[in-house]
């Protein structure tokens, strides 16, 4: 995923000479593509999130589209109100680009995990939120970032995401990709949880239900449409997500369906208010917060199971 | 010699709009706004490269207010160098008006950024300096901080990274006037040896008497002090300049004046506005008492 962003970056550059790199001494292995072709265009801030933000609103004031990058808890949260003043509040056109989302940086420890991100992200006003759910969209999201004015945060999982997509698709930001059809039940990820998300529909397939997925790679602004439209279409509809149930996709879906009179069965799949205490890989920790692919499918069949084999 | 008798005038303009502007809208901070009066007059009208009727040009010289709290004089000034009306100034920090309390982009020309919350200048700063660089313009980002401002960790993060980037189109000046919201800056947190501290972060740095028209011209004349460093200048400034009763005096952080001050007030900015009205020697001591 970090290398389909690199990539994107470095084509999108070779047009535009006004994107710039800036690190927080960060993405050793990923950014050197970029290093080596753009050495110009690359700086390696040091470890001073704060003052990079900063930086990053000084050239886009001067006209550049500087393309910000750190694991997420250094690019999001330790620079905050920079993000909200210099950027947000200013409209300057620098795209913040998080690695590690949710919990992919697992055994490093609660420092180290993503789980609020997309929640303080979200609530910042001209802020734009992608989460992509593999290396296509990754790729295709980096490309429709470099040509997006205005502020964004791009959250990127780690290495060896699974791809959700096996086809190609098309990307536009704000709109949901119907990943596949169902009328049984819709589940509605963000970020890698679609891979999964796409796994448990699979086995619920086996079993006669029919779950329809959605990636739903932008939280801000999200696909209203495609929400209720699950939710006029299906009879249970889940948010999925690797991340604190507060305040992220379950919350944003959950304002669409709250404010709408849509009547539907709804619950919010994602990581429980609470630090990681159990020392345990990825998957562990999404295993204790019933994020895995079996979980997510019995929940669905705990929910509808019996009314979907009528 | 006449220039300086000009900019001395100007300056005093200025402070009696600070006056003006605080007294109607009861803004807190004429304090501080006061004390980088002079710096700020002798930068827009001696040393920077501005058009007022072209205010986004790219080759110009930038400044970034990062104590956003003295907005009043940034805003007087710019109204006073065409870049908007001089009425948009009664719509200063009131209701329904145009100017927030802090420097806002994009609501009047001649603002280069949003600042209020101290410690964002800098970086910012660092960016525009950087991008002039890129490009191949000499233009010139001039940084306004505060003392107390210098507390906030971001700004070493960007003396680092200025120096580090040779930025010598990048020149910080702190307005030096030893106070913060609870009391003496170096009672609150010591920030001495300063001079050193820029120093040593890789600033080449001097210090001038934020007063004084002929060295602040003079030593802005100057920079880059070294090829390929970025430019300090520490201005020892007094809070509240000016104005008698103000001046050196904490409430002034908080407090907006009444009538009876106002009228005070300009009073005073009148007599030193006439070259040779205040002794000189009194100014000289004031500024060296308060830097120790």
């Amino acid at each position: 995923m970090r290398q389909a962003f690199t990539k994107a970056l470095v084509k999108a550059s070779e047009k535009d000479k006004s994107i710039i790199l800036l690190t927080g001494d960060l993405g050793f292995t990923v950014l050197e593509p970029f290093m080596e072709k753009f050495p110009k265009r690359f700086f390696n801030m040091g470890v001073s999130e704060q003052n990079m933000v900063g930086v990053a609103a000084g050239l886009a004031l001067s006209g550049k589209k500087p393309f910000v990058y750190s694991i997420i808890p250094f690019a999001a949260m330790r620079p905050f109100e920079q993000i909200r003043n210099d950027i947000c509040y200013q409209k300057a056109n620098v795209k913040i680009v998080g690695v590690g989302a949710g919990l992919s940086y697992a055994l490093d420890g609660p420092t180290h995990h993503s789980i609020i991100d997309i929640a303080i992200m979200r609530a910042l006003p001209n802020m734009t939120v992608v989460c992509p759910a593999d290396s296509i969209e990754a790729g295709l999201a980096t490309k429709a970032l470099a040509e997006f004015k205005g502020p964004a945060y791009l959250r990127l999982g780690k290495s060896r995401v699974p791809q959700a997509h096996k086809q190609n698709i098309s990307f536009e930001i704000g709109k949901a990709i119907e990943v596949r059809k169902g009328e049984d039940a819709a589940l509605i990820a963000t970020g890698e949880m679609v891979s999964v998300a796409c796994d448990a529909a699979e086995s619920l397939a086996e079993k006669g239900i029919e779950c329809r997925v959605l990636s739903m790679h932008t939280i801000k602004p999200l696909d209203r449409e495609a929400v209720l439209k699950a939710a006029k279409e299906t009879k249970l509809v889940l948010s999925i997500e690797e991340h604190s149930v507060i305040g992220g996709l379950g919350s944003a879906v959950t304002e669409v369906l709250a404010e709408s009179d849509r009547c539907v069965l709804f619950e919010r799949l994602g990581v429980q208010d609470r630090f990681a205490e159990k020392i345990t890989d990825q998957n562990g920790l999404r295993e204790e917060n019933g994020l895995t692919a079996k979980q997510i499918a019995e929940k669905v069949l705990k929910r509808i199971g019996k009314q979907a084999h009528r | 010699m006449a220039k300086l008798v000009e900019l001395k005038k100007k300056a005093a303009g200025i402070r009696k709009k600070i006056v003006e502007m605080s007294y109607k809208s009861n803004a807190s901070h004429i304090g501080g706004a006061l004390s980088c009066t002079d710096i700020l007059t002798v930068l827009y009208f001696d040393v920077m490269k501005i058009n007022p009727k072209r205010p986004l040009e790219k080759t110009r010289d930038r400044l970034v207010l990062s104590k956003g709290h003295a907005a009043a004089t940034l805003f007087s000034i710019l109204a006073e160098k065409g870049f908007f009306e001089k009425k948009t100034l009664e719509e200063f920090h009131v209701e329904n008006g145009r100017l927030w309390g802090h420097p806002n982009l994009g609501i009047v020309p001649g603002v280069e950024a949003t600042t209020g919350s101290l410690g964002h200048g800098l970086p910012i700063g660092v960016g525009m300096a950087l991008a002039g660089k890129l490009d191949g313009l000499n233009y010139n980002v001039f940084v306004v901080l505060s003392d107390g401002e210098c507390e906030e960790g971001s700004n070493w993060e960007a003396a680092l990274s200025a120096a580090h980037n040779k930025l010598d189109n990048l020149v910080a000046i702190i307005d030096y006037n030893k106070w913060q919201c609870f009391g003496k800056t170096n009672e609150v947190v010591n920030l001495e040896p300063l001079a050193e501290k820029w120093k040593a972060f890789g600033f080449s740095v001097k210090e001038v008497n934020g007063h004084n028209f002929e060295e602040l011209v003079s030593t802005f004349k100057e920079v880059p002090f070294e090829k390929g460093k970025p430019s300090m200048i520490i201005a020892n400034t007094v809070k509240g300049k000016g104005i008698s009763f103000m001046e050196d005096c904490l409430e002034w952080h908080y407090k907006s004046p009444n009538k009876e001050q106002c009228r005070q007030a300009f009073e005073e900015i009148e007599k030193q506005a006439i070259p040779g009205s205040k002794s000189k020697e009194k100014e000289k001591n004031k500024i060296k008492g308060e830097s120790k």
